[in-house]
């Protein structure tokens, strides 16, 4: 097995304006775990994830995928922005799910799914459609292919959307809130579909408010707060025992608002 | 008061000489129009702020000119600065980045209208950006632009009636030069009134067209 992290973050700083959103983030996340972000609203989870995938550009600090440096070339001590190009050499090894699913409305579940197939692969029609009809059955919405997302549920839409980044092969893939913005009943269906990922052995970057989700599935719980991470470990000791009272108090509200 | 048919069809020859300059005329200005509007979109919507200025620039002056004071001054101003156009170029090229000024906004009205996470997921599936403007963006700004934009057409087309006074041949000038020879002017006028409504239904049509041709399930 590859001895080098995944992913490997080190001393992330980001900043919105006057805001300092990141203050030092260090992670490092191993070929085939599972790595659950947690923490409030405001703590930085998902602006750490989306600079972990160069969405949102990071002031300071490194983000190393495989290896590589993503999103600046560093020259005599200096760094500049890296060419769009190397940018998406870098990072074609990530999937990436987002919270609103984002898929294109004007295509089919499987036009979504085997667009970047036919123009970043540039697989011919019949390859890439071989590869889509594959990638939405495994997420079991195999008998959605041909309708458009608005025919879909929120649950189809995400678990559609989980398929078009599985068909590009990523080594690591990134699900920012995947199932926030789902209706509870449609919850089940997408955490089913992540954990099936997880047994397989992808390796994962997730930030999420499912709890039960982290304990089950996750090698690694981070918590975050106020643009720091506050505590990490094994699920167990994050959630049964918490060593910081700012984790304290999050699991009391978490739990409150469950029962 | 009497319609006397016979000076239409007299002068029919005139008037659809002047029909078909209007026509290819208009048509070659939209299509500029259109290629200059989409241009102006996207370098606005690039992250350089040289760009956006110009963009600006070019815009604001377009809609801050009457269209006559644009014609003359590349017609009668260009020969100044060395540049000498037929009247028919000046015609094109004047109605083309007028109408490009005001395409420029329908387009950029249509870049905001695509949530920016549907850009996000291309990007990070590697979708180069001048593919996801042509086949993210374009294809789902289309059912929103087509109305304006044949809204755009068909104001660009009556604004051609203008170009008769640098001296086209086209539609008004023929019918003016026909009112000059019979000293009738309701039948000419009315006549010419007939012929711009069909090219404009030809444009309504051909927009409904392309509207339905375009719109999907979502």
């Amino acid at each position: 097995m590859d001895e080098k992290p995944v992913v490997l973050v080190e001393g992330l700083h980001k900043h919105f304006g006057a805001a300092h959103v990141l203050k030092g983030i260090d992670l490092a996340v191993d070929s085939s775990r599972v790595v659950c972000v947690i923490g409030p609203s405001g703590s930085g989870k998902s602006t750490l994830l989306r600079s972990m995938a160069f969405l949102d550009p990071y002031d300071e600090g490194r983000v190393f995928i495989e290896g590589r440096l993503l999103g600046y070339r560093e020259t005599d001590g200096k760094r500049v922005r890296d060419s769009d190009r190397n940018i998406d050499s870098v990072r074609s090894v990530i999937g990436m799910v987002f919270q609103h699913y984002n898929l294109w409305p004007h295509k089919t579940a499987l036009g979504n799914v085997t667009e970047a197939l036919r123009v970043v692969r540039k697989l011919g029609r019949r390859e890439a459609e071989r590869i889509g009809v594959e990638m939405l059955a495994k997420v079991g919405v195999g008998d959605k292919a041909h309708d458009f997302p608005a025919r879909l549920s929120g649950g189809q839409q995400q678990r559609t959307a989980i398929a078009r980044a599985l068909a590009m092969r990523p080594h690591v893939m990134y699900f920012d809130e995947p199932t926030s913005a789902l209706d509870p009943e449609l919850v089940g269906e997408v955490l089913q579909v992540m954990q099936e990922l997880a047994g397989e052995g992808m390796t994962m970057v997730v930030v999420t408010h499912e709890m039960g989700f982290a304990a089950h599935v996750a090698d690694e719980v981070v918590f975050m707060d106020g643009g720091e991470v506050i505590e990490r470990g094994p699920p167990d000791d994050i959630f049964k025992r918490p060593r910081s009272g700012r984790l304290r108090e999050f699991l009391d509200t978490w739990r409150s608002r469950t029962i | 008061m009497s319609f006397d048919i016979d000076i239409v069809v007299r002068y029919g020859p005139l008037l659809l000489s002047g029909l078909w300059t209007t026509v290819y005329i208009c048509a070659l200005a939209s299509i500029l129009a259109v290629a200059a509007g989409l241009a102006a979109a996207l370098l606005y919507g690039l992250p350089l702020r040289f760009a956006k200025l110009l963009c600006r620039v070019y815009i604001e002056v377009m809609r801050g000119t009457p269209i006559l004071i644009l014609l003359f001054i590349l017609y009668y101003g260009g020969p100044s600065i060395g540049l000498t156009l037929e009247a028919e170029t000046v015609g094109i090229l004047g109605l083309g980045f007028y109408g490009g000024g005001y395409f420029a906004e329908i387009f950029r009205a249509g870049f905001q209208s695509i949530p920016p996470g549907q850009i996000e997921a291309a990007r990070m599936l590697g979708i180069p950006r001048r593919m996801i403007v042509a086949r993210i963006q374009i294809p789902q700004m289309l059912t929103l632009i087509i109305p304006p934009s044949t809204n755009q057409v068909i104001i660009l087309t009556k604004e051609s009636a203008l170009l008769s006074i640098i001296t086209v041949a086209e539609l008004t000038k023929n019918t003016t030069q026909m009112v000059n020879e019979t000293f009738a002017v309701v039948e000419p006028y009315v006549a010419v009134a007939l012929l711009y409504w069909l090219i404009i239904e030809g444009i309504a049509l051909a927009g409904g067209a392309l509207e339905r041709r375009f719109g999907h399930a979502s």
